[in-house]
């Protein structure tokens, strides 16, 4: 291995371990604080207590967590698939695009704490939660969508004009590439915003009683001075929203990573 | 010489009402390499692009010689080459365009990238190109349907000069060996003297052509045009055209 190479590995080697150091601190800190200072598990649990908790309670919270993960990624489908449509019907008819993104701002501006209690009077519990969900993912996935597809390079366009390619071609073979990095950063913002509008929509049903999602568990172990189960459960609801940017994140370096400037090695 | 296309009292008036061409009369002789020179701004482009009927004029006709292919190569200030596709597939555009399929236009592809002389670099992504391969990248994409028309908007503006002579003399090469008719849009009175037979002077907004000067040096021609006295001469001459197109502007 050659001098500068090397030290580009241990760069690299460095970049990933520093931030590992110094989480692992963090929470030996944490541990060392409750333990030292005799805190209560009902005030604040150690690291240590959650990781048994979750492990104890796995059977109970591992079903929860299932049906939060299959909430968010079944409204995450829908909302990829309801912007990708509804931007794609933007870009090609204006009148469509002014008659209709109002709606979609008002649905994007109004709190959804405060839509969820009105929909579980329409709906069930887990399909209001679900429409929660769907409704905060789908407006990043719709706007960053909206904005990708008028973006294509201009002169492409007169390129395409030129060779009378169709219009369907024009947006199969252009607008569609064009938008592939705008809907992509749209998708790893509406992931996140899925698990939260899952999360706040299931606090808000918590005394309609049937949601059994990992929200509704915080809100059960909270009436029974739980604490540790309430901090299992949310480190379960941190790791999916972590697992969710990650998986997101590779999807877009996976596509990207051959030609857009975004996802280029950083060293060069 | 045989007339190809000819703009006749062409006006272009855009949406906002800037007016960029205003009378215009224009013929392009087939065959002939035609260069449009004028100050930054006085429609060159525009009639460019009315000519390639991506836009109609707001007065006059756009005619064509009868029985014309009015197949068209357009290569744009930038190269506008897709990220997304390698050069191959790029150049594989307006073939793609007509339903022929990457196999089939593999033939032709490969040829027009010999031709520009990229053929080593046909599956590489246009990013890890130099400016001047993305430019020849984007003259084989505009070759590839072979083209009776070239049309060449500034194609070298952003390019260092030392590309831009290789480039200059590569265009001219292509041009008499495919026969193709050129018209190419510049800003620079050394360029146009080099590579045109002939050279239209722009005036400045609205355009129209004020001179009209003939380069009889045959093509292709090579470094030592540069060095010429006609070369010199044919440059104060198109220079002087361009200082009186535009008359009432301080520098």
């Amino acid at each position: 291995m050659s001098e500068p190479r090397r030290r580009a590995a241990t760069r690299s080697l460095m970049d990933i371990a520093l931030p590992i150091l110094v989480f692992l601190g963090a929470i030996g800190l944490w541990e060392a604080v409750v333990r030292l200072n005799d805190i209560q598990p009902y005030l604040l649990p150690a690291p240590s207590l959650i990781a048994q908790t979750i492990v104890k309670d796995w059977p109970l919270l591992s079903g929860s967590l299932w049906v939060t993960v299959k909430i968010t990624f079944s409204a995450l489908l829908l909302a990829i698939a309801g912007g990708v449509l509804l931007a794609v019907l933007f870009s090609q008819w204006k009148w469509v695009e002014r008659s209709f993104f109002p709606f979609a701002v008002i649905l994007q501006v109004t709190p959804i704490v405060a839509i969820a209690p009105l929909l579980l009077v329409y709906l069930d519990a887990q399909n209001a939660v679900l429409v929660c969900a769907f409704i905060v993912a789908f407006f990043p996935i719709l706007s960053n969508t909206v904005i990708g597809l008028a973006s294509a390079d201009r002169s492409l366009v007169e390129l395409f004009q030129l060779y009378r390619a169709s219009r369907w071609r024009q947006l199969t073979l252009l607008r569609l590439p064009s938008a592939l990095p705008y809907f992509l950063g749209g998708l790893k913002i509406g992931g996140g915003l899925a698990l939260i509008g899952a999360i706040v929509a299931e606090i808000a049903a918590g005394s309609a009683g049937q949601g059994t999602g990992l929200a509704f568990r915080i809100a059960e172990a909270g009436y029974r001075l739980n604490i540790p189960r309430m901090f299992a459960a949310l480190v379960l609801i941190s790791v999916t929203g972590i697992a969710i940017f990650l998986f997101f994140s590779g999807l877009s370096q996976l596509l990207l990573g051959r030609w857009h400037d975004s996802e280029r090695d950083h060293e060069t | 010489m045989a007339m190809l296309a000819r703009l006749s009292g062409v006006s272009k008036t855009f949406a906002n009402g800037t007016l960029a061409l205003r009378g215009l009369d224009l013929t392009i002789g087939d065959g002939e390499f035609l260069t449009l020179l004028g100050p930054s701004g006085c429609g060159k482009s525009t009639a460019l692009r009315l000519l390639a009927g991506l836009m109609p004029p707001s007065e006059g006709t756009v005619r064509w010689q009868a029985g014309a292919a009015r197949e068209i190569g357009f290569v744009f200030q930038d190269p506008t080459l897709m990220p997304w596709a390698s050069v191959f597939d790029n150049v594989w555009l307006p073939l793609r365009l007509r339903n022929q399929s990457r196999k089939a236009a593999a033939k032709e592809i490969e040829q027009a990238l010999a031709l520009v002389g990229l053929a080593d670099v046909a599956h590489v992504y246009p990013r890890e190109l130099s400016g001047g391969m993305k430019m020849r990248a984007s003259i084989a994409r505009a070759l590839v349907t072979h083209p009776p028309l070239l049309l060449l908007d500034e194609p070298f503006a952003a390019l260092d000069e030392i590309t831009r002579f290789k480039l200059n003399n590569d265009l001219l090469r292509l041009k008499t060996e495919l026969g193709t008719t050129v018209v190419f849009v510049t800003h620079s009175v050394f360029e146009s003297v080099y590579l045109s037979s002939r050279i239209a002077v722009f005036s400045a907004r609205p355009g129209r052509v004020i001179a009209e000067i003939d380069i009889p040096e045959p093509l292709p021609r090579d470094e030592s045009f540069r060095l010429s006295p006609a070369y010199a001469e044919h440059c104060r001459i198109a220079s002087q055209a361009l200082q009186r197109a535009m008359p009432d502007q301080a520098a």
